[in-house]
């Protein structure tokens, strides 16, 4: 132990002859196997460089092999999975067999990948036998003589093309140019309408103008999913909240424009204590015993508002937590969004709830025309 | 081994493209190609490897989905969506995961391999900020790199768009609402992207073709020539021992790396494999078709969006009304700015560094992150800034785990978006002059031995031993702050980089940039044996010493 300490110390520092030797209590030298001193400033392969030790060289040649030849078994069981078993009985069914198939498929190309690269990389660590080189960076800028002769030639075939000779060539040519760029601009305005007016209305309008044609006083509101048009009566439940559509959109609207029109016309509806509401001025009788309907699309990005708490009487967007107060003609206590929810006036004919006329104001995020 | 005949196979085919190229003169350039070694040389790899799967697993997906909105009622052999209408793209996405074998572990590959994409490309970019491997000449690939980081973005988006579920419809939804709020121009580029009104029927095959064609090929260019300017103006090589700005030192590509490499791209594959097999991603028919009215709780973007969603959901509700006209400050601001100053601050850096050093040199040594405090400081930052705007986008997954109200968390984000970056900067830079001053400290006075002599008056002292040799390599490699040039020349003439307003903000950035710089510096022993290690080890004893009394 002794013998040990005095020889890492005696083989570290310099000592002269002469002196006496110092006592030396304590452990041998990490300084030696610390790993901040003994770092590799190259960290592999390993056993590059080295002359192989041809035993301990056979045995990772034996291991690589053996890598390879499961790599090899992972992929024919990948394939011989293919074939033999995730097309029994007719092919995939269901949600059981995808997922079993993507198992055992994901199973053994994973395991194919990964025999091969660890397999590799053994190779790479334990058997090659390149020593690291060094290579010269070469300067990249070019020198001063071959840009002298770039720039000769550059001039030298401006002039003779006659470009700068000749202005009025120049001139001509960057004339026709021009306009050429901006065609593919052009070609692009066929990919939309103009926003024109549309973004102000929603289907409610139409809606409410064919009622009002039929002498009716609005439309009927129905239930986003089943289309049963709603009564008062259905509606009674304080703290309630459902989404609603006006009757006959799936009929009146072109099919494949009914989604579009859908995601403008989606609108909550909620039953709210009466004695907490609180009509906004201009609007009083545009609830009907506290049944208040307000655009679902929230007036930030767009998503809709669909959380409800019943206790708060508070109207949530998920998406970025803009809250609206539903007592309150629907005004933002929280969250990104700038404005209230826009309202849809409410009446009752028959028993059933309609609504009296479109929203007030365009529906949805705000944009510049808006105002 | 002095035979030099390559086997026929070998020969004859060098020959064949020999003869019509001259190909071989290129290869014998290259075949040895040193390529140095760093672990962290390899997240650009992941990347590229990520991208090529990406390209593989997308071709197989092109093959059965159908980019189209067209209504259709489901007939496919998932039981619980039967008889649902939905469009077209939903329905073939519905059969891919189901009916086609392979199909889903394609997909999940796939959506797997984008999100390590991104993730890769950031960690590459940390890597060559905090490096300093981005300073000339290597700006351009910076620039690539960025450019390739927000093409991804796009490209994801769309991407994860494309299937028409719900959860992609309610991103798109955003992505429109975001557009809508551009002034003047804002209901144009949605009326156009969409053609008409949200959602229409033209988004889905747009987004199919700028996703599987436009991007993609533009990304590919890109990759294409990130490589070839790497390759030409060779790989940077970490400060430690044998790199020099002039030579490299490392394995070469031919066998060496080019094994590595390949084993690379194997285990990426091989762990994405691994992913899509046993880790469930975007399970689309868990929920429906899209349908505006409906929205699925917690419903969150792929992470590389989660900056903007955090954004969004900070921003108070601000916006102004003038002259019938509307500008939404709640979208455009958290749209634009945080990501702006996140992307086009990394772009113009490189060039801002060099105004302020007045460092025109070529390096192709990094630095240690340590050695460049201040860079290392804004980048942490930076990371801070752009991390906590990445937490504010799941605040609501947070005030549910922590059960802490919704508005706090949003209040401790609004505030600490702004005090955070500031104290990163201040404490990383902490750390790094510490760490410079460990290292001036270690090549003065060696490392602590653990080995206690007692002198033979008595005393005891640890022994301090002359750091090794790689690692007084790495320390050395350390560039001392170079003093600014003068403001003014021998006749008393102003420099022309120092007059003017300008000049006196380059003067005091740079005087901020270099003013705590911990010099290092050889201390003449010569691998540490010799007199001056015994000198050194009387100054030793003297300070041990003084620290005992
Ligand atoms: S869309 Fe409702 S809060 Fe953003």
């Amino acid at each position: 132990m002794s013998d040990d300490n005095k020889e890492t110390a005696g083989s570290q520092g310099p000592r002269g002859e002469g002196e006496p030797r110092e006592r030396v209590i304590g452990t041998p030298s990490p300084a030696r196997d610390k790993a901040l001193l003994a770092e590799d400033d190259i960290s592999a392969p390993a056993g590059s460089g080295e002359q192989l030790d041809e035993q301990s060289a056979r045995r990772a040649e034996r291991t690589v092999a053996l890598l390879f030849l499961l790599a090899f078994a992972a992929s024919v069981a990948f394939i011989a999975y293919y074939i033999g078993w995730s097309g029994r009985n007719g092919g995939m069914h269901g949600i059981l067999r995808a997922q079993e198939s993507n198992f055992w498929l994901g199973g053994t190309m994973a395991a194919a990948f990964l025999l091969l690269a660890a397999g590799v990389t053994i190779w790479v660590r334990r058997l090659m036998t390149s020593k690291p080189i060094t290579q010269e960076r070469h300067e990249l800028t070019t020198d001063a003589e071959t840009r002298a002769a770039f720039t000769q030639d550059f001039l030298e075939g401006a002039a003779d093309s006659g470009l700068t000779k000749r202005p009025l060539l120049r001139r001509t040519l960057l004339l026709a140019a021009a306009p050429l760029g901006l065609a593919p601009l052009v070609l692009l305005r066929d990919l939309g309408p103009l926003p024109e007016k549309r973004l102000r209305h929603t289907h409610w309008g139409e809606a409410v103008e064919k009622a009002k044609a039929e002498g009716k006083k609005g439309v009927r509101l129905v239930v986003d999913g089943t289309h049963k048009p709603l009564r008062v009566s259905d509606f009674a439940t304080p703290g309630s909240m459902i989404t609603v559509l006006p009757e006959g959109m799936e009929e009146d609207v072109p099919e494949h424009d009914v989604l579009t029109e859908t995601a403008k016309a989606v609108t909550i509806l909620i039953n709210v204590p009466e004695s907490q509401f609180k009509p906004a001025e201009g609007r009083e009788n545009w609830h009907v015993n506290g049944i208040v309907a307000y655009s679902k699309v929230c007036t930030h990005v767009g998503c809709p508002a669909a959380l409800y708490e019943q206790t708060t009487h508070h109207i949530l967007c998920p998406c970025h937590q803009s809250t609206f107060d539903a007592t309150d003609a629907a005004k933002v206590i929280f969250g990104p969004a700038a404005r209230p929810l826009p309202q849809l006036p409410l009446s009752v004919e028959d028993g059933y709830l309609v609504a009296t006329s479109d929203f007030p104001e365009p529906i949805g995020p705000s944009f510049w025309e808006r105002g | 081994m002095s035979d030099t005949t390559a086997p026929k196979a070998i020969e004859g085919s060098l020959g064949f493209i020999d003869e019509r190229l001259g190909s071989t003169s290129f290869l014998k350039r290259n075949v040895k190609k040193v390529f140095p070694d760093h672990w962290s040389f390899m997240l650009g790899e992941i990347a590229l490897y990520s991208f090529i799967i990406l390209l593989l697993t997308g071709t197989f997906l092109t093959l059965w989905f159908k980019p189209s909105m067209i209504e259709v009622v489901y007939d496919g052999s998932y039981d619980q969506l039967k008889g649902v209408k939905m469009s077209e793209a939903y329905a073939s996405t519905l059969h891919i995961s189901f009916d086609v074998r392979g199909g889903l572990l394609m997909r999940q590959i796939h959506h797997w391999a984008a999100i390590l994409f991104m993730a890769s490309i950031l960690a590459h970019m940390l890597r060559v900020f905090f490096t300093g491997a981005y300073r000339k000449p290597r700006e351009l690939n910076w620039l690539i790199g960025i450019t390739m980081f927000i093409l991804g973005m796009l490209e994801g988006l769309f991407g994860y768009s494309l299937p028409d579920d719900l959860l992609s419809g309610t991103g798109l939804r955003i992505t429109q609402g975001v557009l809508e709020a551009i002034p003047v121009v804002g209901t144009y580029g949605y009326m156009f992207l969409f053609g008409g009104e949200f959602p229409g029927t033209d988004i889905v095959p747009r987004m199919y073709m700028l996703h599987i064609l436009l991007i993609p090929g533009i990304i590919l260019a890109l990759v294409t020539a990130h490589m070839m300017i790497m390759w030409h103006q060779k790989h940077t090589a970490m400060p430690v021992k044998n790199q020099t700005e002039k030579q490299v030192y490392g394995y070469p590509f031919y066998p060496v790396f080019m094994a590595k490499t390949g084993a690379y791209f194997l285990f990426t594959f091989g762990v994405l494999a691994l992913m899509g097999a046993f880790f469930q991603i975007n399970p689309i028919w868990l929920f429906g078709p899209y349908d505006p009215g409906a929205i699925s709780a917690g419903s969150q973007p792929d992470w590389y969006m989660g900056v903007l969603e955090g954004s969004l959901r900070l921003m108070p509700g601000w916006e102004t009304n003038l002259w019938g006209h509307t500008i939404s400050w709640n979208v455009l601001i958290p749209a634009a700015i945080p990501l702006g100053i996140i992307f086009g601050g990394a772009m113009a850096w490189p060039f801002l560094e060099q105004w302020v050093t007045g460092d025109r040199r070529q390096h192709h040594v990094n630095d240690r992150p340590r050695n460049a405090p201040v860079r290392t400081g804004i980048g942490m930052a930076a990371v801070t800034f752009y991390g906590l705007m990445w937490l504010a986008g799941a605040n609501d997954v947070i005030a549910e785990k922590f059960h802490v109200s919704l508005f706090a968390t949003t209040w401790f984000f609004r505030v600490t978006i702004f005090v955070g970056p500031v104290i990163a900067y201040i404490v990383t830079k902490r750390i790094c002059l510490g760490l410079q001053r460990k290292d001036a400290d270690t090549l003065g006075h060696g490392v602590e031995s653990g080995i206690i002599t007692m002198s033979p008056d008595g005393k005891f002292a640890e022994r301090h031993e002359p750091a090794k040799e790689e690692e007084r390599a790495k320390l050395l490699a350390k560039e001392n702050a170079r003093p600014a040039a003068p403001a003014k020349d021998a006749q008393g003439i102003p420099a022309p980089s120092s007059k003017g307003p300008m000049g006196h903000l380059r003067a005091r950035l740079n005087r901020a940039w270099n003013i705590d710089d911990i010099p290092v510096e050889e201390h003449g022993h010569d691998n540490g044996h010799g007199e001056h290690a015994e000198v050194e080890e009387g100054t030793e004893s003297k300070e041990s010493k003084e620290l005992r009394s």
